[in-house]
C-alpha cells in the first residue's frame, strides 16, 4: 500500500441527531478512519450507534454535523445522485437479511449488482458467475434463493457485494440470521476477501466473531467507547 | 479459484452517474408482478373489464349503427308520407281526390303512391264471427306503391294483371300469416266484404310502413267498381319519393299541394326518421355503458394503484437494496411507474381482446357485420396507460423518497 493512499474511509467529527424533542443523538462527533486492506469490527450493543455508523460510512445517510470521506472522496458537497453513484461503483454491501429477489436466480440476484452501472445483461451475467464461482457457489448459478440454504443465500448476498468489484465492503451482522457452521464459512470468506486486499467493515454484536478480526471498534451511546488499533479507551 | 483482488481506481470514474438501459427498465418492472403473480392478475384484471366494455360497447354501437345505416341506406330517407291531419280544423279528416295528381305535378317528386282504407273487413272464411277482424285492413291502392316504398313480393305478384278489372287480393306479410295463407299453390281466397277474392301476391315486410303489412291490397279500380258500388274513395294515405336534393323544400310545399284549401290539416312525415330516432336512442345507451364502464376503469385504476401501495411498502427492502447497489431515486421512480404502465397495457391488451370477441360474438349472433372502431381499439389501449400511469404516480413517488436507511432497517 502506498503511503500516499487515502484513508479508505474516514469519518471526522460526525455526529448524527435524529429530530424529536428532546433529539436523540444517534452518534456524537465520531472520528474513525479505517486504511485500504484493513479488516475492522464495529461492535456494540442494539442502540449504541453502530448500525447508524454503518449509514455514515456507506453514505446511506448523511451526517448532521461532521464530514465523510470515501477512498478520499468528501461526500459533504455531492449531490444525492453522485452520492447514490458514489456507493454504487465503490462499496459493496452485505446485509442481515440478504435481500435477495424471491423467484430470481443467483446469477441474476448478483447481476443485479452491476443493475445501475448500465452493463448490458449477458456482461452482468458473465461477471456474477465469476463472482458466484469466487464465492464457492459455482454449482448453485440458477437456483432461486428459496433452494438455498442460508449460509448460501448469504454468500449470493456477498457475491453480489463482490460483483462491481469494490475496494470495499461494508457488512451490517451477516452472519445475524445463521447457524454457528454458516457464520463460519461466510466469515472465511470474508476473510478471504481481506486477503485479496479488500477493506472490510463488518458489524456486529457477536463478540467471538468482533475478537476473530484484526481490529474492534466498540461503540456505546453514539461514541467510539474502544479501538483497538489506537488501543485507546475512552472512559464516559 | 483465488483470483488477487487489484485496486483499479482508474478504470471506472467513482462518480460516474447511474444508469440504467432501457431494456433493465422492462426487467425491472416486472420482477413485483413475477413475485405476486395473483396479486398482479387480479389487479389486471379490473383495468381489463373496464377496457374490454368500453372496446365492446363501441364496437356494439358501431355494428348495430351500422346495420342500422344499412338499412336506411338500402330503404332511402327520401321517402315522405303525407295523411289527413287528426287536427280539429275546417277539414274533413281526408285528403281532397286531387292530392295524387297535385302531388305528382311537383317536379322534385319521383314516385307516388296512394293508399285508401276501404270499410270493409276481411276474413278467412265465412264462418268467422264478424268481429274477428283480425285487426286487418283493406286497402285500395295502385301498382307504384311496390316501386314507392322498396317493397317486395314473398310469393305471386302485386295486385295480379296490371289493369285488371276483377279485384284480386295481395296480402302483406301479417295479414298473411292471419289469414292462413302459407303459399299460393292452393289459390287461396280471402273473403272480402260479401266477396270471395282471389289471394295472388303475399308481400316482404315493408320496414318504412310497418302498419301496411296488416294489409290486404286491392287494386284501386277494382276495389272501387266491385267493392264500393262505384264510389270512390278518399286517399288515407300518400307515399312519396322526393329527390334527395330538395328533400326540405319539397317537405314544405307538399301540405298545400296535398290541400290548397286547408294546407294545416296535412301531415307530412319521413319514416326513416323512426329507424335513426332508433339509432339515437341507441347511441344514450351507449353513452350510458359508456360511462359504467369508465367507472369500471377508474375502480381498476384505484385497484392498481392500491395494490402498488402495498407493494412499495412490502418491498421497502429491495428498494433500499438498489438504493444501496447505486439506483437514484429516478431509478426507483421509474421503476414503479414502468411497472404500473406495464399492468395498465396488460390489462388493456387484454380488454381489448375480450371486448373485440365480446364484440364479435354478439354481433354474429345478431347477423350484424362486425365493425371495431379503431379509435376503440387505440382509445382504450391509450385509456389502459393512461390509467396505469396515473395509478403509479403516487406509489412511484413514495417508493422514490423512502430514504435508505428507513427501507434497510431490519424490522
Amino acid at each position: 500500500m502506498a503511503a500516499s493512499a487515502p484513508p479508505a474511509l474516514e469519518l471526522t467529527k460526525v455526529s448524527k441527531h435524529y429530530g424529536g424533542s428532546p433529539p436523540v443523538v444517534a452518534l456524537d462527533e465520531v472520528s474513525v478512519a479505517v486504511d485500504p486492506g484493513e479488516m475492522v469490527a464495529v461492535v456494540g450493543p442494539s442502540g449504541s450507534g453502530k448500525s447508524t455508523m454503518l449509514n455514515m460510512m456507506g453514505s446511506l445517510d448523511r451526517p448532521t454535523s461532521g464530514s465523510v470521506s470515501i477512498e478520499g472522496i468528501d461526500t459533504t458537497e455531492l449531490d444525492d445522485d453522485r452520492l447514490t453513484a458514489l456507493r454504487g461503483r465503490r462499496i459493496g454491501f452485505v446485509f442481515q437479511r440478504f435481500f435477495l429477489l424471491a423467484g430470481v436466480s443467483a446469477t441474476d440476484n448478483v447481476a443485479n449488482g452491476l443493475l445501475y452501472t448500465g452493463t448490458p445483461l449477458a456482461k452482468r451475467r458473465q461477471a456474477a458467475t465469476a463472482s458466484l464461482e469466487q464465492v464457492g457457489l459455482g454449482h448453485r448459478l440458477e437456483h432461486v434463493p428459496s433452494e438455498l440454504s442460508g449460509g448460501e443465500t448469504q454468500r449470493v448476498a456477498v457475491a453480489r457485494a463482490l460483483v462491481h468489484n469494490p475496494a470495499l465492503i461494508l457488512a451490517d451482522e451477516p452472519t445475524g440470521n445463521l447457524d454457528s457452521r454458516s457464520s463460519a464459512a461466510v466469515m472465511a470468506l470474508f476473510q478471504k476477501l481481506n486477503e485479496q486486499g479488500r477493506t472490510i467493515v463488518i458489524i456486529t454484536h457477536d463478540p467471538a466473531i468482533a475478537e476473530s478480526l484484526p481490529r474492534q471498534i466498540r461503540v456505546l451511546d453514539g461514541r467510539v467507547e474502544h479501538d483497538s488499533r489506537t488501543a485507546r479507551t475512552v472512559l464516559s | 479459484m483465488d483470483q488477487a483482488y487489484e485496486h483499479r481506481p482508474d478504470d471506472v470514474d467513482a462518480m460516474a452517474p447511474s444508469r440504467l438501459r432501457v431494456p433493465d427498465i422492462v426487467r425491472v418492472a416486472t420482477t413485483g408482478m413475477q413475485a405476486r403473480k395473483a396479486r398482479a392478475a387480479l389487479s389486471v384484471l379490473g383495468i381489463a373489464i373496464g377496457i374490454a366494455s368500453l372496446v365492446g360497447v363501441l364496437g356494439l354501437s358501431e355494428s348495430s349503427k351500422s346495420d342500422l345505416i344499412d338499412q336506411l341506406d338500402a330503404l332511402g330517407t327520401d321517402l315522405l308520407t303525407i295523411t289527413p291531419g287528426q287536427g280539429f280544423g275546417a277539414g274533413d279528416g281526408s285528403l281532397p281526390d286531387t292530392a295524387t295528381q297535385m302531388i305528382d305535378r311537383v317536379p322534385t317528386v319521383t314516385e307516388v303512391a296512394t293508399v285508401a282504407d276501404l270499410p270493409i273487413d276481411v276474413y278467412r272464411n265465412d264462418l268467422i264471427p264478424a268481429e274477428q277482424t283480425g285487426a286487418l285492413t283493406v286497402r285500395a291502392t295502385d301498382p307504384d306503391l311496390l316501386a314507392t316504398l322498396n317493397g317486395g313480393i314473398a310469393e305471386g305478384s302485386f295486385l295480379g294483371e296490371a289493369g285488371s278489372i276483377y279485384p284480386t287480393a295481395t296480402l302483406g306479410s301479417v295479414a298473411a300469416e292471419r289469414l292462413g295463407v302459407s303459399d299460393l299453390e292452393d289459390q287461396p281466397v280471402v273473403l272480402v266484404g260479401e266477396e270471395w277474392v282471389q289471394v295472388v301476391g303475399v308481400l316482404e315486410p315493408f320496414p318504412l310502413a310497418p302498419d301496411l303489412d296488416r294489409s290486404v291490397f286491392i287494386g284501386h279500380n277494382a276495389a272501387v267498381d266491385h267493392l264500393l258500388d262505384g264510389d270512390d274513395v278518399a286517399a288515407s294515405s300518400i307515399y312519396v319519393r322526393v329527390d334527395p336534393q330538395y328533400l326540405a323544400a319539397t317537405r314544405d310545399i307538399l301540405p298545400a299541394t296535398a290541400d290548397p284549401e286547408n294546407p294545416e290539416e296535412v301531415e307530412v312525415t319521413r319514416p326513416s326518421d323512426v329507424i335513426e330516432a332508433q339509432a339515437a336512442a341507441e347511441s344514450a345507451f351507449t353513452s350510458l355503458f359508456l360511462g359504467l364502464g369508465l367507472v369500471a376503469l377508474v375502480v381498476g385504476g384505484i385497484g392498481i394503484a392500491n395494490v402498488m401501495v402495498i407493494g412499495v411498502i412490502e418491498r421497502r427492502g429491495e428498494i433500499g437494496l438498489r438504493r444501496a447497489i447505486g439506483a437514484t431515486r429516478r431509478h426507483i421512480r421509474i421503476q414503479f411507474l414502468a411497472e404500473s404502465l406495464l399492468m395498465g397495457l396488460v390489462g388493456g391488451m387484454v380488454g381489448v381482446g375480450l371486448g373485440c370477441a365480446a364484440t364479435a360474438a354478439y354481433a354474429a349472433s345478431q347477423q350484424w357485420r362486425v365493425i371495431i372502431p379503431p379509435v376503440a381499439i387505440g382509445g382504450g389501449m391509450l385509456a389502459a396507460l393512461l390509467i396505469g400511469g396515473i395509478a403509479g404516480l403516487y406509489p412511484a413517488m413514495r417508493a422514490s423518497r423512502l430514504a435508505p436507511t428507513e427501507a434497510l432497517r431490519a424490522d
